[in-house]
């Protein structure tokens, strides 16, 4: 996977592409963990260009929610696509989550 | 091209095992808007015969004692009910006899904190796959996943 991260307003914005697998999806937790160190703790994790995720991806993303949860922090979604969008509805992470269509929508309040 | 493909079931042979189903679901004709879900329930499933399927027993169908076990794919095109064209997968393994599909299913409405972390690549191999079943032969375990293609043009 590729990541860039930029900022916008008080959230980190993640910018994930690739396939989030059994093999890569580690590197999207390592890239959350990271933001952390630096002290973030409101990520926009834009997917835009992940292309396909699969439950390992869903973990990641789990586990990092849960820690930024335990700093009082938080992470949103912005361009989640086809087969993106149906395994978050199918996993329910499309309702746990707050979803938007991009990061500038996603980075208000 | 063979239409199956026989590894070691570990991890490191996952990306072999689903290119092999990608390039055999290129040549039997299947639309290229299925190739994601085709990958991500066999990903499902053949991730948990990687961690599962040998765990605790002695690993059958190795080459050697000590070997990992085995794990086969292969690719086939069924005529299924109402004249359906159906891509199918079947997954074969030598393990202790386990059927994926009877384990319960997580709880999707859970909140955050009460979520545990893992379990829902059964689910998602169930809800992204047209047709999946788990059938236990007398060495192996065997699951077979189809999708429906298109309907045969004599059927529309």
């Amino acid at each position: 996977m590729e990541f860039t991260t930029n900022k916008i307003g008080g959230y980190a914005v993640l910018e994930a592409s690739g396939r989030m697998d059994a093999v890569t999806a580690g590197e999207f937790e390592k890239a959350c963990g990271e933001l952390m160190d630096a002290g973030e703790t409101r990520i926009v994790a834009d997917l835009t260009g992940v292309d396909y995720i699969s439950s390992a991806g869903l973990r990641s993303i789990l586990s990092s929610a849960k820690k930024l949860r335990g700093m009082s922090g938080e992470i949103r979604f912005c361009g989640l696509t086809g087969m993106v969008n149906d395994v978050f509805t199918v996993s329910g992470f499309a309702a746990m989550f707050k979803l938007f269509d991009t990061a500038a929508d996603a980075a208000q309040d | 091209m063979a239409d199956a493909l026989r590894l070691e079931a570990l991890l490191d042979n996952l990306e072999a095992l689903l290119d092999f189903v990608a390039a055999r679901a290129k040549a039997l004709d299947v639309p290229p808007e299925l190739a994601g879900r085709v990958r991500l329930v066999l990903e499902e499933l053949l991730v948990n015969v990687c961690n599962y399927a040998y765990a605790g027993s002695g690993a059958r169908g190795g080459a050697e004692p000590d070997s990992p076990g085995l794990v086969e794919v292969r690719c086939l095109r069924r005529v299924g009910g109402q004249a359906t064209n159906l891509f199918c997968v079947r997954i074969r393994d030598w393990g202790s006899p386990f059927d994926p599909l009877t384990r319960e299913a997580p709880d999707t409405g859970a909140g955050l904190d009460e979520r545990p972390v893992g379990g829902l690549g059964i689910l998602l191999a169930v809800e992204m796959a047209d047709h999946l079943d788990y059938c236990r032969e007398p060495d192996a375990n065997v699951l077979t996943a189809c999708f429906i293609m298109n309907p045969t043009a004599n059927h529309p």
